[in-house]
């Protein structure tokens, strides 16, 4: 009997295979002294998440399956390895100065961010259902040791805690819902399951329905969408605040990127049963993000709701199902990136008595102290509100011109009143750094080059994106191709 | 030969006995035993549907699971243990540092 060698198309995952060559490198890096400094690793970690960047841009345009159609190399795959990476890099840059003044500078913490960022790029290139799971354990793994880094704070580990138990919990949804569909189908593969799906007498199984309902039970706590949020205010508020930008940015955006690709993919021909409930579930997110927004004092808790809300614009895109729709949301991963990134950038800048400044009373005055730093707050804050022309602006105009485009008014008005209350709790902290005086001991700035850098890419992101909005949004079109043509 | 549907009653019992356990007990550890038990619930239910369609995909399906379920035991015990240092006792009613 001859084997047969299975063909290995390496190119297809060239940027995951430099993303785990740079994590296993950092690894053995780890081990070398100095001991206490671990800039080297973070600078390793940086260098590897560019030349995958590279490499997504050099594969660009290519499409190609490989691994048995197991992973995808397509635009929309490559979309998003690019999200990552900045996302990932973002959160490099900016902790780098903040572990070390928090005492927690050690090489896992960048080699984790590291295996969490391929977590996230296997989710967006899995075209198999088993794929997207082991891209999601990979990076909730991750995610949750380093929510627990501060391994001595309380909140710290009650954060890890909590994001573990619920995420684990989610993941047993989902991997249940995966089950069932291959109980219905004979199969996780997404390509062959729009084949079976094809088949009309498959279209009813309950089976099916249900492996599919459980299947978003899984994907609603990823991307926190109510009712499945309970997890994020909390997780938000205890991890490290460079992680917490990451669960935001890039966990997020890698939730999304498997529900577009599932549901948009071969689910589209169900969307009649599964729209009603996606459309609620938008709806509900982005009414109760942005009203239990108001009540919070606590700035990470804020961003933490006003992310809840922003997933439930995204969900509008999801909903609409339109190429438009489907590229609005990847263009608002984008620039929410680049916002939310750049706004816990500056709040992990921020010091007082040697704590944290998370508190709305902490930025009382703050434009007097550190006007730059407070320019810039307020400028992701604006873009959070969806102020032009910042990055935001341009996402809700592509995301609610889509809805209104393929006939969704009323989710479309409901989602400008919500971005008209989301404006109070934003302009309410830019009113305390600019029209308060400073009250107590004065708040420090630990601005160091690495976190500057970090800062002037966000900057950056949420004003191109804002004023030069076209070449995003073509990528973002050609990229939603695959599946929507 | 026992009907296939037997296995998958027992995988969707054995599931709803960990989702109720999740949401009603208070210790940790008894809580991630259930979500434990959930995976295997998929697990089961992945055997019985692949040997239902006469196919090895499904009992691969459950080595993949085994492996990230032992990754998660790993973590999640991991950070009961630093919960347990730093207050002695565990019960998730206590932890109420973070709330609304």
């Amino acid at each position: 009997m001859e084997l047969a060698f299975p063909v290995i198309g390496w190119r297809v995952i060239t940027p995951m295979l430099l993303v785990t060559g740079t994590g296993f490198a950092c690894l053995l890096l780890d081990l070398l002294p100095p001991k206490e400094r671990k800039g080297h690793v973070a600078a390793v970690g940086l260098l590897g998440l560019a030349l995958a960047g590279l490499a997504t841009g050099l594969l660009w345009g290519q499409r190609e399956t490989a691994f048995r159609e197991m992973v995808a190399l397509d635009e929309f795959a490559l979309f998003f390895n690019l999200l990552f990476c900045v996302a990932t890099g973002l959160v490099l840059l900016l902790s780098h100065g903040y572990i070390r003044r928090q005492g927690i500078e050690q090489g896992e913490y960048y080699i984790l961010v590291l295996f969490a960022a391929l977590g996230m790029m296997l989710m967006a290139a899995g075209t198999d259902l088993l794929i997207i799971f082991l891209g999601l354990e990979l990076m909730s793994l991750s995610l949750y040791v380093l929510a627990g880094f501060f391994r001595t704070r309380p909140a710290s580990n009650e954060s890890a805690m909590k994001y573990f138990l619920l995420g684990a919990f989610a993941t047993g949804f989902f991997l249940y819902g995966i089950a069932l569909i291959y109980g219905a189908t004979g199969t996780t593969s997404l390509p062959r399951l729009a084949e079976a799906l094809a088949r009309a007498e498959l279209g009813r199984d309950p089976l099916l329905f249900a492996g599919l309902g459980l299947l978003l039970v899984g994907f609603g706590f990823k991307i926190s969408s109510v009712p499945f949020h309970m997890w994020a205010p909390d997780v938000y508020e205890g991890a490290p605040t460079a992680i917490t930008a990451l669960i935001a940015t890039g966990s997020k955006a890698a939730a999304f990127a498997a529900l577009l690709r599932v549901l948009l993919g071969p689910m589209r021909g169900l969307q009649p049963d599964w729209l009603v409930l996606v459309w609620i579930l938008a709806a509900l997110t982005m009414t109760l993000g942005n009203v239990v927004a108001i009540a919070q004092s606590n700035l990470k808790r804020m961003l933490a709701y006003s992310s809840i809300a922003h997933v439930g614009y995204m969900l509008i895109g999801v909903v609409v199902g339109t190429q438009l729709g489907a590229a609005a949301v990847l263009y608002y991963l984008a620039a929410y990136t680049f916002m939310t990134a750049g706004a816990f950038g500056v709040i992990l800048l921020l010091e007082r008595r040697g704590a944290e400044a998370v508190q709305l009373g902490d930025y009382a005055g703050l434009a007097a102290r550190h006007p730059l730093l407070a320019l810039l707050l307020a400028l992701f804050l604006l873009s959070l509100i969806g102020f032009p022309p910042t990055a935001g602006f341009v996402g809700k105009f592509y995301l609610f011109s889509a809805a209104i485009e393929a006939g969704y008014v009323g989710l479309a008005i409901l989602a400008v009143l919500n971005a008209v209350i989301a404006s109070y709790y934003y302009l309410r902290l830019i009113v305390y750094m600019y029209m308060r005086e400073p009250e107590g001991e004065p708040v420090v700035a630990a601005l160091t080059p690495a976190a500057g850098l970090g800062l002037a890419v966000a900057v950056w992101g949420t004003l191109h994106l804002g004023l030069a909005p076209g070449p995003l949004i073509g990528l973002a079109q050609g990229a939603v191709g695959p599946f929507l043509p | 030969m026992v009907p296939v549907g037997y296995y998958t009653t027992l995988s969707a019992v054995l599931f709803t006995i960990g989702v109720v356990g999740v949401l009603v007990r208070r210790n940790p550890l008894v809580i991630f035993m259930s979500i434990e038990l959930m995976l295997n619930a998929a697990n089961l239910a992945f055997v019985a549907f692949g040997r239902e369609a006469g196919q090895l995909d499904g009992q691969v399906i459950v080595f993949f699971v085994m492996t990230v379920a032992a990754a998660e035991v790993a973590v999640g015990l991991a950070i009961i243990v630093a919960i347990f240092r730093a207050r002695q006792r565990i019960n998730v009613d206590d932890l109420n540092l973070m709330r609304w």
